[in-house]
């Protein structure tokens, strides 16, 4: 027996918050390139989102159900993906994350691996016979999502790497995870940091002890936060207008279209602008939140959860760090920052959300 | 549009257990968890926006202006220093100065750009230290003067990628004389120090501003100094210039033009040289001014110094060797160095004698070699049996004006000496000038606490004891007492003529006259300085042989040795030059540095001589009807040509 959806199911609410938030980030793009050799940034993100949507849609009419049947294989795809970007990525920045594809493509694997994740946790956790989460379980998960992170980290793009731990997260929360194994891994994590810190890479270093104390070394480690700050401080309730910010424009604010994009967003359409995007963010989150409580099953609901926990570590980790409360780490805002590999990644799981939402009626 | 359904979905939403493990409303208050603390999130990151958007945005408008905005200064030339026909002394030129900027400044390239620019890492380090407090938009001049070699790796390494921070400006350097001529009194420039900006007077200046040391250039530091410009514009975090919002010009200072004449500058700075050249330290002043109104016309020191080696930034190694060498050669002697002035205090002690009505010129004090006074016996260098003041002066008898002092007293001596303008400054337009001492039983009891022997007074008659003058007091004296009674203030600046309020104390004619007539005996009548003697000139004059020490301790102490002073001005009764001469310990007499004093008159009334003879030459051309003619044929050049060979011709260089 079929079950159909309509196209009215489809959550056209979130669809059109995600396209006035993209709106918003091309012409920001715009903006922020309009007299550099980015110049063409903007329509660029456009075809992106252009081709974001349809990959959207291609995921909303596959079923989830079959694409977790298939969770295995897409892992270890992610993780040969992921080795060879190490063994013969492109390196640009100082690290090597992307995979150079014919017709200019650098393709970021790190964001597309994630929603093998979401995927993989979603599953695992389905297939759980209890209801409590046991340790053998939470060992294996995390082992199976630490293999991609190391891999990751190693590029090395530690950012990256930590936003595969919402999605571990969000999906132990829910299973049902005895508090103290909140307690042990909290202890382990306090014993493990001081460690991991010594073992982290001078500038990842430089960036946390900056984030603390960005006045220390004002040109250097800390100089990317305070220029962050001052764009942000310096568009006011109302902003500075389109192409009228002055850290936007003579490019004291790093990257202004990647990364950065919100800080110069904040300073062209100040706190005002900042408002509405934040609100449109915040229905997003709850469109998908709301979209996991109608879920059919629970495959589904650890599916649009772990989509709405990363969506959310994302904006935490981003957004913080444009204005001074998270330290400088290289993951873009989703749907705003310019980008093939984020904007599609983040077209594809909204579209795993959309599936799983046109399927809530099956019962 | 439709969505296809897989089959498995339907055997997992069939009922029993597996169902009820597959409803999510287990999770349901979990997931409200979720959207709280989404919630919560959201409010932290919008407090972020609160706190920097609307709570305080000023700071962070103004931070952005700080870096949208760059002002560069534009640095004022100084003004240049003319001698009194308007011939340039100090001059400047163009150079290019390195400024770093602090907004894109990184440390770690502080040591190539040290390396590049051949400058002291360490001192690079403590200059950039300096500024710390100071606000970012504030630029650091690191280098001026930069060598070709120098603005080349500047011009490699300024791009954005390299040292951004480095930044090029046009500056104006200052061009002293060579060989260090004038060097002593002009002074040097330089760089504004920590403790001169808690002056009071210069808290107008701000760091790295170039203002005047010593010397002219520190007195008249406002005159010379000009304003600075400054040239506002857009930059992007690159410093690449955007949009130029404005330039406001620098104010160039003004021009200074002093009374010194530079050909009797040379002249001075020559027979200096000459007569010096014999003597292993090689100390000396000398001073030439216009009694008449107290302009100084040559002024020299010796040792000198290069202030050209100022003129940028003195390096370590000069400064130390000049302000570690034992003759000072940053000193002007001819207004610092204060001496015993020996004999050349004899006219002023006579002048007292007379004035005060204990002498006349009749008066006799034997002289056996000496004199006895207060069971002490006083030397003198020969036997002059009987003397009278005009014989006391031409030979320079001690004996003679042991006894003159003795009579007069010691309040009279210093009375008429502080009239003549010793124990205090004279006033000269130069900082630091030393007053010299007078001393007197108020004096002694004042500094020392000490009663005043009588056997003082002796000492201080023929211009020893504590008595102390400067070269400049000595000329200035002697040459006032030759005025009747006038001592004009000495100055540089040519225009202070005009305003300067001369000393007057209403002589004795008569007394002058024979003090004066004693003083032309020492040059023209076989006296001590007759080496000053010029054939058609009335010169006046006086030497000194004087003792720094104790006759012993510089019988036992064989680098201390006495000064020789000469002071002498000319002509006699309406003096036009007057000329002091002092050797530092050289251990000859006076009358040994006359000669140089002769060649100065000389020198001056020579290029008088010359130049009246020019000028009418000139008047003669102006006045012949041929020559009308001719000027109005040819043009203007060729008969000024035609002018100028003429007087030279006949006298020589007119200027």
């Amino acid at each position: 027996m079929f079950q159909f959806a309509g196209i009215k199911d489809f959550d056209w609410t979130m669809f059109f918050v995600v396209m006035i938030i993209c709106a918003l980030g091309v012409l920001q793009i715009f903006s922020a390139t309009h007299d550099t050799v980015w110049q063409g940034s903007w329509w660029k993100q456009v075809i992106y989102i252009a081709a974001g949507i349809l990959l959207m849609w291609i995921a909303t009419s596959l079923d989830y159900h079959a694409l977790m049947s298939h969770v295995y294989p897409l892992y270890f795809a992610s993780l040969v993906l992921l080795i060879a970007v190490l063994a013969i990525g492109k390196r640009a920045f100082g690290s090597t994350r992307w995979i150079a594809l014919p017709a200019g493509i650098h393709l970021q694997v790190s964001e597309f691996a994630k929603i093998a994740i979401v995927l993989l946790v979603a599953r695992f956790l389905t297939e759980l016979q209890k209801d409590v989460l046991e340790l053998r379980d939470l060992l294996k998960l995390g082992g199976a999502i630490l293999v991609p992170m190391a891999l990751i980290a190693k590029e090395p793009d530690l950012g990256t790497a930590l936003t595969y731990l919402p999605i571990l997260a969000i999906g132990v929360f829910l299973a049902g995870m005895p508090w103290k194994y909140w307690l042990a891994i909290a202890v382990v994590a306090l014993i493990v940091l001081p460690v991991g810190f010594v073992s982290l890479q001078a500038y990842q270093k430089a960036r946390i002890v900056s984030f603390l104390d960005p006045e220390r070394d004002p040109q250097g480690t800390g100089y990317q936060l305070i220029q962050s700050k001052i764009a942000v401080g310096a568009g006011g309730t109302w902003g500075k207008g389109l192409t009228k910010g002055s850290q936007t424009q003579l490019r004291f604010l790093p990257v202004p279209h990647t990364d950065f994009i919100f800080s110069a967003f904040a300073e062209e359409h100040g706190f005002i602008g900042v408002m509405v995007v934040m609100v449109l963010y915040f229905v997003l989150l709850m469109q998908i939140v709301q979209n996991a409580q109608t879920a059919p099953d629970r495959a589904g609901m650890y599916v649009c959860m772990g989509v709405g926990a990363l969506l959310l570590f994302h904006i935490l980790v981003n957004v913080g760090m444009v204005v001074g409360r998270m330290p400088v780490t290289g993951i873009p805002l989703p749907l705003m920052s310019y980008g093939g590999s984020s904007i599609w990644s983040t077209f594809l799981m909204l579209g795993l959300v959309n599936s799983v939402r046109v399927r809530r009626f099956v019962n | 549009m439709r969505f296809p359904s897989l089959e498995h979905i339907e055997q997992q939403s069939s009922p029993g257990k597996i169902q009820l493990r597959d409803d999510p409303s287990f999770a349901s208050a979990k997931m409200a968890v979720f959207q709280y603390l989404a919630v919560a999130i959201f409010l932290f990151l919008v407090t972020g926006f609160w706190e920097l958007q609307i709570k305080s945005p000023e700071i962070y408008n103004e931070r952005a202006e700080r870096n949208r905005i760059k002002a560069l200064p534009i640095v004022a030339p100084r003004g240049k220093i003319l001698d009194r026909d308007g011939r340039v002394i100090v001059d400047n030129h163009s150079t290019w100065s390195l400024i770093l900027s602090r907004e894109n400044l990184k440390q770690e390239h502080l040591h190539e750009i040290a390396d590049g620019l051949h400058l002291d890492y360490d001192d690079l380090m403590r200059k950039v230290g300096r500024y710390k407090n100071r606000p970012k938009y504030e630029p650091i001049i690191i280098k001026e003067e930069l060598t070709p070699a120098e603005l080349a790796f500047v011009e490699a390494h300024r791009d954005p990628d390299t040292f951004p921070e480095m930044e090029l400006i046009e500056s104006q350097r200052r061009l002293y004389p060579e060989n260090g001529i004038l060097a002593n009194v002009i002074g040097y420039t330089g760089e504004i120090s920590e403790s001169e900006l808690d002056i009071p007077d210069y808290a107008k200046y701000n760091q790295g501003q170039i203002i005047g040391k010593t010397g002219i250039e520190k007195q008249y530091n406002e005159t010379l100094m000009g304003v600075d410009g400054e040239r506002q514009s857009v930059v992007d975090n690159r410093g690449r210039e955007r949009e130029v919002l404005g330039v406001k010009e620098a104010k160039p200072g003004r021009n200074l033009q002093l009374s010194i004449d530079l050909d009797l500058q040379a002249v001075v700075e020559l027979a200096l040289d000459e007569s010096l050249v014999d003597y292993p330290h090689a100390r000396g002043a000398v001073v030439a001014l216009n009694p008449q109104n107290g302009e100084v016309l040559a002024m020299a020191s010796r040792p000198n110094f290069d202030p050209n080696k100022f003129a940028v930034r003195i390096k370590s190694k000069d400064w130390k060797e000049l302000t570690s060498d034992p003759g000072n050669p940053l000193l002007n002697r001819a207004i610092q160095a204060q001496w015993a002035p020996g004999s050349t205090f004899k006219p002023i002690v006579a002048l007292a004698g007379l004035e005060t009505g204990a002498i006349d010129e009749n008066t006799v004090f034997h002289c056996a070699g000496g004199a006895s006074f207060y069971g002490h016996f006083y030397k003198c260098l020969e036997v002059h049996g009987d003397v009278t003041l005009h014989r006391g002066i031409v030979a320079s008898c001690d004996a003679y004006f042991y006894g003159v002092g003795n009579k007069t007293g010691i309040d009279g001596i210093a009375f008429y000496a502080q009239q003549v303008g010793y124990g205090a400054k004279t006033g000269i337009d130069l900082p630091n000038e030393a007053s010299g001492i007078v001393p007197s039983p108020e004096w002694q009891m004042r500094n020392y606490r000490q009663k005043w022997y009588l056997g003082q007074t002796i000492s201080v008659s023929i211009g020893q004891g504590q008595t102390t003058v400067t070269p400049l007091q000595l000329a200035r004296a002697i040459s006032g007492i030759g005025m009747g009674g006038v001592w004009h203030t000495p100055h540089l600046l040519l225009s202070a003529t005009k305003t300067e309020q001369p000393h007057e104390w209403a002589l004795n004619p008569d007394n002058v006259k024979k003090v004066v007539s004693g003083m032309y005996g020492v040059v023209n009548e076989g006296g001590t300085g007759i080496r000053a003697r010029i054939p058609g000139l009335d010169v006046c004059g006086k030497t000194g042989t004087a003792q720094v020490a104790s006759a012993d301790y510089e019988k036992a102490h064989r680098d201390i040795k006495d000064n020789a002073w000469f002071v002498a001005y000319a002509p006699c009764d309406k003096p036009e030059i007057a000329v002091s001469v002092l050797w530092e310990n050289v251990g000859v007499q006076g009358a040994h540095a006359a000669p140089t004093a002769r060649d100065i008159i000389k020198a001056y009334f020579d290029k008088k001589i010359r130049t009246a003879e020019a000028e009418a030459a000139r008047q003669l051309q102006r006045s012949n009807p041929a020559n009308a003619i001719v000027s109005a044929l040819l043009p203007a050049a060729s008969v000024q040509d035609a002018a100028r060979d003429a007087s030279e011709g006949n006298t020589g260089t007119t200027r």
